[in-house]
């Protein structure tokens, strides 16, 4: 069965056709193909993941999205869900994963700790969301977001993905293959190696004060 | 390993999971077509007597929340007589004194002419990517005003910080997510509010 | 078998045991016993072999800033029950601050003493492997003492002065110089810092940790890491181990990845601010953790839940109790290789324990359910009913099936019997608790060792089984969900009527100074908390006893001599949370 929507380029289909042909561009069958079939990268953090886990068990099940393979070798996934607080202990190792993924690649920021820092935004081994080091596609708020939420967002991933053609797309483009974030350093605190330059002169100006 | 390994118990095993993918179809069978997006065939999957499939297929079919379940919380006003807003926050700031993280902001409203405060938040701001979902503002709040919302499907494509605008929802909203804590509390004001009254009349 | 509840014996006088050197804590509020540090050891030792003190439950240190000093806490107990016993080493506020390690004497105090040197910069000396534990080697400062700022500081106490009534959303990263939630040293330069290896110190123990191949065959060892991106590290865990071939030499875990700074955030909340936060500890099971810090507070304001309270506190825990072991059994059986399919089968039973707290409490996993002097409010109507059914009718037939699809199957026999041995000494030379500490022979249970709450009144056994081995830690999970149900089918039934509250709702609650250390059995171990109130509306020190991190402290002795791929399993059986671990 062919999805409605899929098969609606704006042609329209004699009478006779209807049902034998199918004409869709080609920016929509990749499009329907990719949305479907998303695998998220098994990767939990926190609590989140314990609902990101229900979401994939029976009552949720994350298969009717195409998205149940979850693959712990971020090399084979194309969606990480960022499902949890992020740690300044974690975010070198979080970025490296990302760097890993292929292109195309989406990055969920599930709750409010992964979106913004969350309730312990305060902590001094918190970074205020992932979104500071790794560009985030769509965010889920809550604490944590039920199953139902997260599949919510899922939805709003595979309508991101929906709305994509492939003449834009960065990754048919020339140029660089894939755009590598630069992974943080745990020095005294963490540095995050974009902002080196600016550093010295803050703590300079922190001492002052 | 001295244990004999016929693979016996594996067959147990997999007699255990052939079972409940036969229970489904028993039960779709008893269920004739009412088990799936019927309420009664979701509350029957998710109850005691649920047997073989258990999955509520989201978005079409949705699990009920509790009247109790709260999300990220939000404003209640109420509609005066020709539909203009009233909101019920007085601006007090218990609730920004309450929450653990502190992810409410709010702006007291002075009168320019006395300088005193107006009992109406200028500005209310509640970071979504901050809040806990504890409830407790909700909880302390002694006016009613502020309330947890039922309402999950919040997934956007930003970060999320609401302000007094977005946070607004009608009285009517809040009786029909949360009936029995709403008819509690109103019985609760139009009591407190006789009792304020009889003296007068008195 | 049951252990009778023993009667609450008289304050045990160390004094008589070391005169001049033990002297009983006078502060108002507080107990246990002062010594110098120099007879730590001698006293410790003396506590385990003389007196039957065998079993550390928490050691941490408290920072007394105004007094000028810093403070060690032990708190020891016996494990066939009773009150317990805590010292304490207070030491002037002078760096270096060092107190004698007691590794040699309680090995359960090892991850325990690195925290302390973590967060309080207190150095104990003959410790085998003092580094950092939660934050990384190279960070600056050690965050708990209460003279150290994080970049985000506001004020020393909530609520904060900038919410209301000027309360503009201003996000707290655009108030730094940084732009985020850093801070560096005075005069950092980033760009001359030259950075270290990370892992030097980690594989500089391991290779001291290594023991010795008696073959005398010179194979080349090679080092591994598992994690904290692992598919079988249950969170963000990291496993760094050497090999010898597929054997274990060495091992050491590594944690912190996600240390959220629960203590140092705890100390700055109010009473009532934490309890959301408690939620977030061991986040399979917040409703334990609502009850231990419950009952921390409620021993220092010296309160009682009506008894209705009681008996749902009571139902809620031990529902808790279930879902945590239902995710456990399904992890555990991930890791011996049955994929997803049994995690499956407990995960629908947990949804239905999920379905009760949401309807509750208001959210599956962050109940936020309990309030001192009782709980938020009454079971909504027809719980009662539900709680019934599903215990009465549900539950127990379908544990029954669970156990019948895993007890006997080959896979799980022959990968669980034998592997990763956890001997009964070991189990209390390690401070292991719950579940861990059960498996391995020793009847101990904080319900039936100190009862707390009701549980005197319900009548259900401690879970015991002898081997210690992996497969005894996965049955004993099944055998205590059985008296878990056991206990919620007493409760519902006896469940009476009336308030639900003790005292009138406050979100300010006044609690007297003085230190408590509350406990309870929690789904896996003894949790505890240690809080010591100054009088104002935050506590002075907010201490968590995570049975998950104690329990760890056991893992690289098991592992030592299995093979590669047992470690997995090893871990899955101890059923680790990482945010309780972390903190």
């Amino acid at each position: 069965m062919v999805p409605e929507e899929l098969n609606s380029p704006g042609y329209d289909i004699p009478p006779e056709a209807r049902g034998q042909v199918a004409i869709t561009t080609l920016d929509r069958i990749y499009n329907w193909g990719r949305s479907a079939s998303v695998w998220p990268m098994m990767f939990g953090l926190a609590c989140c993941a314990i609902e990101m886990i229900c979401a994939a068990a029976s009552r949720y099940d994350i298969a009717r999205f195409g998205m149940e393979i979850m693959r712990p070798s971020p090399r084979q996934s194309d969606l990480m869900i960022v499902a949890g607080t992020v740690t300044k202990k974690m975010i070198p190792l979080i970025v490296r994963l990302y760097n890993q993924m292929p292109e195309p690649k989406y990055v969920l920021a599930m709750g409010a700790c992964a979106s913004g820092g969350g309730p312990f935004k305060e902590g001094y081994n918190v970074v205020s969301g992932v979104d500071k080091f790794i560009p985030v596609d769509v965010y889920v708020p809550g604490c944590p977001p039920t199953p139902q939420a997260l599949l919510n967002g899922l939805m709003k991933i595979q309508e991101k993905i929906r709305g994509e053609s492939l003449k834009t797309s960065r990754w048919y483009q020339k140029g660089p293959d894939s755009v590598e974030m630069p992974i943080p350093l745990l020095g005294p605190d963490l540095i995050d190696t974009r902002k080196i330059a600016l550093i010295k002169p803050a703590a300079k100006k922190g001492q002052e004060a | 390993m001295s244990e004999e390994m016929f693979g016996k118990g594996i067959l147990k095993s997999l007699s255990v999971s052939l079972k409940r993918f036969v229970e489904t179809y028993l039960d779709d069978l008893k269920w004739l077509g009412r088990r799936y997006r019927t309420a009664e065939g979701i509350t029957h999957r998710g109850s005691k007597d649920g047997r073989g499939i258990f999955t509520v297929q989201y978005p079409e079919e949705k699990i009920p929340v509790p009247e109790e379940f709260r999300f990220v919380p939000f404003l209640v006003y109420d509609e005066g007589p020709d539909g203009e807003k009233i909101m019920r926050c007085t601006s007090c700031g218990i609730c920004s004194r309450v929450c653990p993280p502190q992810c409410i902001w709010i702006t007291r409203t002075t009168d320019p002419v006395t300088g005193r405060p107006i009992p109406d938040p200028a500005e209310f701001y509640i970071d979504a990517d901050i809040c806990m979902n504890c409830g407790l503002c909700a909880e302390y709040c002694p006016f009613d005003a502020i309330k947890m919302d039922h309402d999950y499907e919040l997934a956007s494509f930003g970060r999320n910080v609401f302000d007094k605008a977005r946070l607004s929802k009608p009285a009517s909203y809040y009786e029909e997510i949360r009936p029995v804590n709403a008819a509690r509390e109103n019985a609760a004001r139009a009591a407190k509010e006789a009792a304020r009254a009889a003296p007068k009349e008195g | 078998m049951a252990t009778p509840a023993p009667v609450s014996a008289p304050a045990f006088d160390l004094s008589a045991r070391f005169p001049g050197i033990a002297s009983p804590d006078t502060r108002p509020g507080y107990s246990g016993w002062v010594i110098p540090k120099e007879n730590l050891p001698e006293v410790a030792a003396a506590l385990r072999d003389e007196l039957g003190f065998d079993y550390l439950s928490h050691v941490t240190g408290v920072d007394y800033l105004p007094e000028g000093k810093m403070e060690v806490v032990y708190q020891f107990y016996k494990t066939t029950g009773g009150p317990g016993l805590s010292l304490k080493v207070q030491v002037p506020r002078q760096d270096p601050i060092e107190v004698p390690s007691i590794v040699s004497i309680y090995p359960g105090a090892e991850f325990q003493e690195r925290e302390v040197w973590d967060l309080f910069g207190i150095r104990f000396t003959g410790h085998p492997d003092l580094r950092r534990i939660l934050m990384w080697e190279g960070f600056e400062g050690h965050p708990l003492r209460k003279d150290w700022k994080e970049a985000y500081y506001e004020e020393d106490i909530k609520p904060f002065k900038s919410r209301w009534p000027e309360g503009k959303h201003v996000p707290a990263e655009d108030k730094t110089p940084f732009g985020d939630n850093v801070t560096y040293p005075d005069g950092f330069d980033a760009e001359k810092w030259i950075p270290e290896d990370p892992e030097k110190a980690l594989y500089g123990a391991l290779a001291r940790y290594q023991v010795q191949d008696e073959t005398g065959l010179g194979t080349e060892h090679v080092i591994v890491n598992i994690g904290p991106q692992h598919p079988s590290t249950h969170g963000v865990f990291r496993v760094a181990a050497i090999l010898d071939g597929e054997t274990i030499v060495s091992l050491k875990p590594v944690m912190g990845y996600l240390h959220r700074n629960h203590e140092k955030i705890g100390e700055r909340n109010t009473y009532l601010m934490n309890m959301p936060f408690t939620d977030r500890l061991d986040y399979l099971s917040s409703m334990s953790n609502n009850f231990g810090y419950a009952l921390t507070v409620e021993k220092l304001m010296n309160i009682k839940p009506p008894e209705r309270a009681e008996y749902i506190r009571v139902m809620m825990a031990e529902m808790t109790r279930i879902s945590n072991h239902l995710m456990a059994i399904g992890a555990l059986t991930n890791d011996l290789g049955a994929y997803f399919t049994p995690m499956l089968y407990s995960l629908e039973e947990r949804e239905l324990i999920l379905d009760i707290f949401e309807a509750v409490a208001g959210s599956r996993m962050m109940c936020n359910y309990f309030r001192f002097g009782g709980v938020v409010r009454d079971l909504p109507e027809g719980i009662p009913e539900k709680i019934k059914g599903l215990f009465f009718e549900r539950l127990p037939r379908r544990i029954d099936e669970l156990e019948r699809f895993l007890s006997e199957n080959e896979i799980v026999r022959s990968r669980g019997i034998g592997q990763g041995v956890l001997t009964a000494e070991d189990a209390i030379r390690y401070s292991a608790s719950g579940p861990l500490l059960r498996a391995s022979g020793i009847p101990y249970d904080v319900r039936r060792a100190e009862p707390y709450s009701i549980y005197d009144r319900f009548d259900f056994e401690v879970c015991v089984r002898p081997n210690g081995d992996i497969y005894d830690r996965l049955m004993i999970r099944f055998d205590e969900i059985r008296q878990s149900i056991r206990i919620v089918q007493q409760a519902v039934r006896g469940l009476p009527e009336g308030p639900v509250m003790a005292v009138k709702p406050a979100y300010t609650v006044r609690v007297p100074p003085g230190e408590a250390y509350g406990r309870v059995e929690g789904p896996k171990g003894e949790l505890g908390f240690y809080i010591i109130s100054n009088g104002k509306p935050s506590p002075w020190r907010y201490h968590v006893r995570a049975p998950s991190f104690i329990n760890l402290t056991s893992f690289g002795p098991m592992c030592i001599g299995q093979k590669v791929a047992d470690l997995v399993a090893v871990l899955g059986s101890i059923d680790i949370v990482l945010g309780e671990v972390d903190r």
